[in-house]
């Protein structure tokens, strides 16, 4: 339960500018996702707001309190800012049994030892790993000795928990089941949780809102949907959504009551109103078109609703869906369809959308420029 | 917009720098381990850098008009420019050239061919042999040197008839024969090289196997597949992968060669074969102390050198090891027709080479005259002799004798207080290397800590004799008093020698602690005490025991460092030893010096029983 505040945090790694000129707010009670591919500074940030790393400039405020000024050299120990974090590998120490890992904490704030004993076992049971308590980490499985980390994590009640990609390390299987607990222990503490990822199936399940990391600059922070519905820029719509976008190369002329387009998939309309503020208000552009797999049908036989001709490059049926590669004109699209159906190479084959829902970016800036609506 | 020109307060965030630098215990530690560092090993060198400049009271004869205690360039010319140069320093300098460079190839090739041998190929008996080859490192050069005295020694120059003398003397050759057949070999260059080559060889052994045995197989497989011959593969892949330790041994092997004094001592002076090692002894001895420090300065200056050749020879090709980690290899190098004779050779060489001075040690040990190899001769006085005029002036043999009951305590008093303190400070300062690893301080306590190795183990002892003879004060306080003569002073020489070997074993100890482990206690609000009395000195437990073994037997041995520095009362096994053999009496010296080995290879035996002693690791040092 706390508020944090970063602002302009920059952070260099000798030469290597890590964070560049951060800010970013967390609410209080946010499951807040940082996401970005690697070396995206997003551990960077997770360190530098438990305390591991001391950034060159810039605040941090927790719950309106200045916990980090760098002008003024002054940066608060992470023992007293109320926060725990999670490793990535976990960080158990190997020479103590579980309980002695989940006590550490409690016995250094010289906790009472049945105040210790109770505190223990809440968390361990919770972690639904209290028959393992005598154990030591060597003698657990990887999914249990996540669950020891996160157990100590959350003992001492800690009012911002950070997590740094700690299901990387779990199976597949194991990592779904965990991503469930895991938002089940946010809805019941309710503590802020930073939750720093690669995947961003986990970000979009889990988080109320994505940070999303490029080099480190933050490009977009939305709520899940919001990202996913409409992402600020090109990078941003690739990087979410699996399988990944569809980006069609066109034309356009705007003007006051909108913008034609052309490319591919045909000409559309689209009206002023679905348009961002700072879309181009008149004269000629290069757009590019970005659509969902999710939002491409697909027919054997042209229609109404499907009047794009296209020929199967490849067809990929999974049982609950089915990918199949369609080439129009010059361009490669990825259908998703519902349901195991077989493509035969080179068929044609009619693809259709609603306009509505693609989004447009301006080829030159980079920039959303037409919502989904 | 950011705010470049925000108003903070100058004083609060110069309050919060000091702050955080004088609360953290970790940073205090450091610094004081610079200052002690910084005294203990800067100090001395600028100490004798200076005196080297210092006219001294015996000399001013030598220089018209001069006063004691003035800046002179008298010895700094003596030594390079005068006419007694040639004798005084070249002739010295070559020979340890001589020595330094003829150890270095021999030990390299015996190592290497022995490291290929026992790793790569089908070599029969290897338990045996890999027992066999360790053995040298645990017999101190000196001990080899008096072993190699008893096997080859003559009656003129040696004063009785060794072990191969006194047969050829059964068989009725003449002395004048004899004398010309074996002095070479007995005394003098060849006897020097063939000894430390047999001891040195250890080195390069170790490093080139622990290199071989971590290079990735599969690369000298594809080599086959291609259809390289085995000479080839050998050549053009094998040995370009195994040059870095090779080079590294090789430093190693050159700085110590250069350095040795006690082997020079035994088999060079008889005949007037003087190195720069031989020389700075005994001008010390005779109080020519410029002189003495001009030597070791120069010394310092050759190991220095060697020492950034070998860098820039390695380079950036730190170790191949680390690339196509696998390594391991399933399948040998057949030796094909060769192999009977390969493992004849080795078992010659090792019987001859290692097994049999040892025996014949074991043997003059017990012969009442020297010499006279009978069995009527055979006696065990220099054991547990009562007392007999007759005999080595009545002194009793060494069990009963209170001279080596003395020694005896006084090594294994040495050996414990300093493995204690030499793991102590050498794991703090592994720590601080680990920790400090790629920062400023880190590097700087690294860099620090690394110089008494390139200190010859002769002149280290000099100088800690010269400077803390004297008491030491700062601004009229005294902090340290005369040390000449106590055990501190043994004790403080041996704990600096030895700590770049110490801090070594202790960096590669605590780099094997993840930093997450701390930090992850950090979080939790444990202080800089509490995590490395319940994280970090619990995880590196291990290391401090193998450490403290090393250590161990590293001192027990230790002749050359201390050699100057001892007196009767503090005496050690070693300079017992070196004492009988310069009075005469081998037969004594070869029992201490057996006593002191076979100490030596229990206490390292446990250690590899018990602990986790890795040789090869802390000789990378």
């Amino acid at each position: 339960m706390s508020k944090i505040e970063l602002t302009h945090i920059d952070k260099f790694y000798g030469k290597n500018h890590v964070l560049k000129d951060l800010n970013l707010t967390i609410e209080d009670g946010d499951f807040m996702t940082l996401l970005g591919p690697s070396g995206c500074g997003k551990t960077t940030t997770l360190r530098v707001v438990s305390g591991l790393e001391k950034p060159q400039s810039g605040f941090i405020h927790m719950d309106g309190k200045e916990i980090v000024n760098a002008a003024e050299a002054y940066f608060a120990p992470p023992s007293k800012r109320n926060l725990n974090l999670v490793f990535q590998s976990y960080a158990l120490w190997p020479h103590m049994t579980v309980f002695d890992n989940v006590a550490f904490g409690l016995k250094i704030r010289k906790e009472s030892s049945d105040v210790i004993a109770k505190k223990v076992a809440s968390a361990l049971e919770r972690m639904q790993i209290g028959e393992y308590a005598k154990r030591y980490p060597t003698e657990l499985s990887g999914g249990q000795q996540q669950r020891v980390a996160i157990a100590r994590a959350i003992v001492s009640e800690p009012r911002l928990l950070l997590l740094d990609e700690p299901l990387s390390n779990l199976d597949a299987k194991l990592r779904v089941d965990m991503r469930a607990e895991l938002k089940r222990l946010h809805h019941e503490t309710g503590t802020t949780i930073i939750y720093v990822t690669h995947d961003q199936v986990e970000a979009l399940t889990m988080s109320t809102k994505i940070a999303l990391f490029r080099k480190g600059e933050l490009v977009q922070v939305a709520p899940p949907l919001e990202l996913y519905d409409n992402p600020v820029n090109l990078y941003t719509a690739d990087f979410i959504g699996n399988p990944s976008i569809n980006f069609v190369k066109g034309t356009a002329t705007a003007d006051a009551a909108g913008m034609v387009t052309e490319s591919s998939v045909g000409q559309i309309s689209f009206d002023r109103a679905d348009m961002t503020p700072d879309a181009a208000q008149s004269g000629k552009l290069d757009i590019t078109l970005g659509i969902r797999p999710e939002q491409l049908t697909i027919s054997r036989t042209a229609d109404d609703e499907h009047r794009i001709e296209g020929h199967v490059y490849s067809g990929m049926p999974a049982g609950s869906e089915t990918l199949v590669t369609v080439r129009v004109g010059g361009d490669m699209l990825t259908v998703k369809e519902l349901g195991s159906t077989h493509y035969a190479s080179d068929e044609k084959v009619y693809l259709g959308f609603n306009p509505k829902k693609v989004n447009v970016f301006d080829t030159n800036t980079e920039n959303l420029i037409k919502y989904c609506v | 917009m950011k705010p470049n020109e925000q108003n903070y307060s100058k004083s609060r965030r110069l309050k919060n720098q000091v702050m955080a630098v004088v609360t953290n215990p970790y940073n205090v530690i450091v610094l004081i381990a610079i200052v002690l560092l910084v005294y203990l090993i800067i100090f001395p060198l600028v100490d004798m850098l200076s005196t080297t400049f210092q006219l001294s009271q015996r000399d001013l004869r030598n220089v018209p008009g001069g006063v004691p205690g003035e800046f002179t360039f008298y010895y700094w010319k003596r030594l390079l420019a005068s006419d007694l140069s040639m004798n005084l320093l070249i002739k010295p300098l070559l020979n340890s050239l001589l020595i330094g460079v003829g150890v270095s190839v021999c030990a390299i090739v015996l190592g290497s061919v022995l490291a290929w041998l026992m790793v790569r190929s089908d070599l029969p008996f290897k338990p045996f042999f890999s027992l066999a080859v360790i053995i040298p490192y645990m017999i101190p050069s000196w001990v080899k040197s008096q072993a190699w005295l008893s096997m080859f020694k003559t009656p003129r120059v040696g004063g009785s008839a060794g072990f191969v003398a006194s047969i050829m003397s059964n068989m009725g050759v003449s002395n004048e024969m004899i004398e010309t057949l074996l002095s070479p070999v007995a005394y003098g260059a060849i006897a020097i090289i063939i000894v430390l080559t047999l001891h040195y060889y250890a080195y390069t052994y170790l490093l080139v196997s622990a290199a071989l045995n971590s290079v990735n197989s599969e690369l000298e497989e594809m080599g086959e597949i291609q259809g390289a011959s085995k000479a080839l593969i050998l050549r053009k892949i094998t040995l370009p992968l195994v040059m870095p330790a090779m080079l590294s041994a090789v430093i190693l092997t050159f700085s110590k060669a250069i350095g040795t004094f006690g082997t020079i001592n035994y088999l060079g002076s008889p005949v007037g074969f003087r190195t720069l090692s031989s020389e700075l002894y005994s001008n010390s001895k005779s109080q020519n102390t410029q002189t003495a420090f001009a030597m070791a300065i120069l010394m310092i200056c050759i190991a220095a050198l060697s020492v950034f050749i070998n860098q820039k020879l390695i380079g950036t090709r730190k170790s191949y090891a680390t690339v196509g980690g696998k390594g391991g290899r399933s399948t040998l190098i057949g030796l094909g027709g060769w192999k009977p004779i390969v493992t004849i050779i080795l078992f010659i060489f090792f019987i001859v080479g290692i097994i049999m001075p040892v025996v014949i040690l074991i043997v003059e040990s017990c012969m009442l005259k020297e010499g006279v190899y009978s069995l009527d001769n055979f006696t065990l006085y220099y054991w547990i002799g009562e007392g007999n005029p007759n005999i080595m002036e009545g002194v009793p043999g060494i069990f009963k004798n209170s001279n080596f009951q003395n020694s005896l305590i006084n090594s294994l008093k040495l050996t414990i207080v300093n493995g204690v303190f030499g793991t102590l400070f050498g794991q703090m300062l592994g720590y601080i290397c680990a920790k400090g690893r790629g920062k400023f301080h880190g590097r700087l306590v690294e860099q620090l800590v690394f110089i008494p190795y390139l200190i010859p183990s002769v002149a280290f002892g000099g100088i800690y004799l010269s400077m803390f003879s004297k008491p030491q004060t700062l601004f009229g306080v005294q902090l340290v008093p005369a040390l000449y003569g106590t055990f501190a002073l043994l004790t403080l020489t041996s704990v600096v020698k030895h700590l770049p070997f110490a801090s070594r074993a202790g960096t590669s100890n605590m780099l094997q602690i993840s930093g997450e482990l701390e930090e992850a206690a950090m979080i939790e609000g444990a202080g800089f005490f509490k995590r490395f009395a319940k994280i970090v000195f619990p995880l590196s437990k291990g290391g401090f025991i193998s450490g403290f073994m090393l250590i161990f037997v590293s001192i027990m041995k230790e002749l050359d460092l201390i050699i100057l520095i001892m007196t009767p009362k503090t005496s050690t096994l070693p300079y017992l030893a070196f004492q009988y053999q310069n009075q005469n009496c081998p037969q004594a010296s070869d029992c201490v010096a057996i006593v002191m080995f076979s100490i030596v290879f229990l206490v390292y035996a446990l250690a590899n029983i018990f602990g986790d002693a890795d040789l090869a690791k802390s000789m990378a040092g």
